[in-house]
């Protein structure tokens, strides 16, 4: 099939940011969606053309490096797939698909569709752990977990920390990332000690990296590609509040 | 083995490279011990690395199943699986530490599978008769990485671990024979950067991708050992290469990458191809499909060939029982390589067993179909829909169609006892050494083997050498062993840009990998293995001729981080044909046409190549280090798993 492309060009040649177009023929259904750019780059290669920079790893689906906004969501058009997971089976014959980098304060543009997430690493430092050293385990049956919850707790840990959550939210809001390892951590036995500091700490961090505000539009859910469920904010949404009024450890 | 007092420990300096299972988790426990930790990767976040995408789970010997484990029968299996190449005391020290491990991890808060009276669930990989691996649904890679990950950050955020994402290690410092620290580039600046340390950690993975196709993700390269064997480190058992059984197969020449589908399946799913000629070719052309051949028309051939072990034996065995079905002309995909992994006969038997078990005593074949379906979804879901996306087919209905791929390299940097090479204050750590998996890797000990050298090997044995060190002041990385070094690595990357050709890295790369997969892959010989030396020698030629890297040096610039990839890649390939080609046997995932037994099986040799092929680079003429291999505890026997 042929399609034309409406690509976010940042940096070099386009110092402002702008959409460019181009045109592309000889796409087959088995193909991924990048493997589709790849055959791109390679022809603006050698037209010794600059190739467009878009971030990928793993292509299954786990690494949470891909980071495109197509036709205006996160990861594209399928529901619960990465954009790496994407096949080009889903899309028709002279479609104009259009590409942009996620969209957000904190995740400023690099170049072209590659954006720099460096704040959710920030925001998993400042409390995303249980504070536990190399050696000091017990046992590992001595913690017994129902298994219902353990799979709850997995359901949230499943984050592949991509950012489509904060792509897909109109206030740009982190809030399905940091409630999903809050309430993955504040699930398990393990990690119910330190959980009032650790909502109080992530979300404090969450602020300061110029994330907004969450005010309940669950676009996040919607467009997450591993499924994650708003039900973690308000797990995180209780965490915080308890810790606020009920502990005397308040975060500074 | 000595140590080093906390108070000195301040004061040594350690470089990490890398931030997966090994490197992440070693970077995690130096900065909880006290020393001053630099850590590197080229990824954005250290959560990215490839072991993320480790899917079916990882062992080790607690024998919670009471079915006969112990630390023995791992070290047995894991020396049996690795067909006797790999060294008793580094294995069996693994085994020792697997079940710390579990406990580590479980503590970190890692999700791992329960049943339902809450306790730790196990199931079974193939070569072995016990179930002892753990894990966190299809993910379990992901979980311990970001168990690693999250204790890393808690280093971080302590300030004894300081981070260096998206830089890439382009070259190692050397000074008095020592390892004295790293070149690095910014990957976003293009800056090159000195940075020098008491020693160097390489936990930079396998080179799997030296074949272009395979599993491993598409960063995933071989440059930072490759540039420690070129400063004269030794690359091990370089042609050890393992091929995983099922892979989803090649559907057309843009493919970037070959997607993994867990051994775990093999725990239900069964082997087949068609009896027949006439129905394979049916099926290659489209006029069949895998349910219109009935059971008598089936050849599950694992089953048949290994009833010991069925279709749980090792992952080189099944592969290559895969490529002799294809190469016979029993293939059942357009290329005709692909062979059918069936879900039928357990969707099956689940349905019936959940039936029962919900008094439903008459149900109805659809009825029991549906129960199945439902059990086979709760222990492959995300498989089962990976699965469906990329190939657009259901596989709860048609069978899968599965190839072997490439997937992991048990060759690696030479290590001693210790985990250091032959460079002192130089160790190499994870999938990047070559010690503990032999000739073939067993399924859930990479994660393993990874985790063991991180939290509990590494930390304890680097002492040996640091606890010589702490009479050594700070490294200086504005010394001239470390301007010169940087001034080669700008020269090298100047060179690369100035050839303006006509074809981008990832043309040669390509090009690579069909040279290393037709002449170095699953089956190999002495005649293959010389024309495939020539080609890469040639084929590197025109690399440094007419390769065009687009973009300038000092800016993000993607296409030349590849292109240095490439270029080491091109030396590494080399390497490994040239290790392929020395030894003279079949063992494990090293299969040589010319040594297999009367019924096809690997044919080992044991009287002449029971030792580790240790290279040491030379351009014109790499010479090889022949460590011999003792067994003391296991008797060396044929592999047999009939």
């Amino acid at each position: 099939m042929k399609l034309k492309l409406k690509i976010w060009r940042e940096g070099g040649k386009y110092p402002k940011g702008q959409f460019v177009s181009y045109d592309i023929a000889g796409v087959n259904d088995h193909m991924s969606f990048l493997e589709m750019l790849d055959v791109l780059n390679e022809r603006l290669i050698s037209e010794k053309e600059d190739p467009i920079a878009f971030e990928h790893d793993c292509r299954e689906g786990i690494c949470g490096t891909c980071s495109l906004v197509i036709n205006g969501y996160p990861h594209g058009p399928m529901q619960q797939t990465t954009a790496c997971q994407l096949h080009m089976r889903n899309f028709r014959d002279g479609e104009t698909i259009t590409i942009e980098p996620w969209r957000s304060r904190a995740f400023p543009i690099v170049k072209d569709l590659v954006v720099n997430r460096d704040a959710f690493d920030r925001i998993i430092q400042a409390g995303g752990y249980i504070s536990v050293d190399t050696g000091q385990a017990q046992d590992g049956n001595a913690i017994p977990i129902e298994k219902d919850q353990a799979s709850h707790a997995f359901d949230a840990a499943t984050c592949i920390g991509c950012g489509a959550c904060v792509a897909a939210c109109p206030n740009a809001s982190a809030m399905l990332f940091v409630g999903a390892k809050v309430s993955h951590l504040a699930q398990m036995p393990q990690g119910k000690i330190e959980a009032a500091t650790r909502a109080q700490r992530m979300v404090a961090q969450h602020d300061a990296e110029g994330f907004g505000r969450c005010s309940n539009i669950t676009a996040c859910e919607a467009e997450c590609p591993k499924g994650i469920s708003v039900e973690h904010i308000a797990r995180l949404n209780r965490q915080y509040i308890a810790s606020t009024l009920g502990s005397e450890k308040v975060v500074e | 083995m000595p140590l080093v007092a906390p108070n000195n420990k301040r004061r040594l300096e350690v470089i990490i490279v890398g931030t997966g299972l090994a490197g992440g988790a070693a970077a995690a426990t130096f900065g909880e011990l006290g020393y001053k930790v630099k850590v590197f990767t080229f990824h954005d976040s250290p959560r990215r690395a490839h072991s993320i995408a480790a899917q079916g789970g990882i062992n080790a010997a607690k024998n919670y199943q009471n079915d006969g484990d112990s630390v023995f029968r791992l070290f047995y299996d894991t020396i049996k699986g690795g067909d006797y190449r790999s060294r008793e005391a580094n294995v069996h020290r693994l085994a020792e530490v697997s079940v710390n491990i579990i406990d580590q991890a479980v503590a970190q808060g890692v999700p791992f599978a329960r049943e339902y009276g809450g306790l730790l669930s196990n199931r079974s990989f193939g070569g072995v008769q016990v179930s002892r691996t753990f894990y966190a649904r299809g993910q379990t890679g992901q979980q311990l990485l970001l168990g690693a990950y999250q204790s890393l950050s808690r280093q971080i955020s302590l300030g004894n671990v300081e981070l260096f994402n998206r830089h890439e290690m382009i070259d190692l410092v050397m000074e008095d024979g020592k390892a004295r620290g790293i070149i690095a580039r910014n990957l976003l600046t293009g800056e090159t950067e000195r940075h020098g340390a008491h020693a160097v950690v390489l936990g930079t993975g396998g080179y799997g991708n030296v074949f272009y196709l395979s599993t491993n993700a598409m960063n995933s390269n071989g440059s930072a050992a490759w540039r420690a064997v070129k400063q004269g480190a030794y690359m091990a058992n370089p042609c050890f290469t393992q091929i995983h059984p099922t892979c989803i197969p090649v559907s057309g020449e843009y493919q970037s990458k070959l997607t993994l589908m867990s051994e775990s399946l093999r725990n239900d799913g069964r082997v087949w191809v068609p009896r027949k000629m006439e129905d394979a070719a049916a099926i290659r052309e489209g006029r069949k499909t895998g349910l219109d051949i009935p059971e008598a028309d089936r050849d599950y051939y694992l089953e048949r060939r290994y009833p010991a072990f069925g279709n749980l034996v090792p992952r080189d065995v099944a592969s290559r029982a895969a490529k002799t079905a294809c190469d016979e002309g029993l293939g059942v995909s357009p290329t005709g390589l692909a062979v059918y992994l069936d879900f039928d006969a357990a969707i099956n038997r689940y349905g019936k067993s959940k039936a029962h078990s919900q008094n439903e005593h008459n149900a109805s074949e659809a009825r029991i179909r549906e129960l199945g379906v439902g059990v086979i979804e709760e222990k492959y879901g995300n498989l089962f829909e990976m699965y469906e996306k990329i190939t657009g087919e259901d596989p709860y209905v048609m069978p899968m169609k599965i190839y072997p791929a490439v997937h992991y390299t048990m060759g690696g940097l030479w290590v001693d006892y210790n985990l250091q090479t032959n460079i002192p204050g130089l160790f190499a750590i994870g999938e990047a050494n070559f010690s503990d998996h032999g000739a073939n890797r067993l399924g859930a000990s990479a994660l393993m083997q990874g985790l063991a050298d991180g939290y509990f090997v590494l930390p304890y044995t680097i002492g040996t050498y640091l606890s010589q060190e702490i009479r050594n002041p700070m490294v200086d990385p504005d010394g001239p062993a470390f301007k010169e070094a940087e001034a080669q690595s700008q020269a090298r990357i100047d060179r690369l840009m100035s050839i303006n050709g006509n074809k981008s890295p990832e043309t040669f790369h390509r090009e690579l990998g069909k040279i290393m997969w037709e002449y170095c892959g699953m089956a190999r010989n002495a005649e293959g293995l010389q024309k495939g030396r020539r080609m890469i020698r040639e084929l590197r030629e025109e690399f440094w001729r007419d390769v065009y890297v687009p973009g300038r040096i000092k800016e993000y610039n993607p296409e030349l981080e590849k292109a240095l990839r490439v270029a080491d890649f091109l030396e590494l390939g080399e390497l490994m044909m040239l290790d392929a080609l020395d030894r003279n046997e079949s063992c494990g995932g090293h299969f040589r046409e010319e040594y297999q037994t009367e019924d096809g099986e690997a044919l080992r040799r044991d009287d002449e190549y029971a030792y580790v092929s240790a290279w040491e680079w030379d351009d014109v003429d790499p010479i090889l280090h022949k460590e011999e291999l003792i067994f003391e505890n296991v008797e060396l026997k044929t592999r047999s798993y009939k």
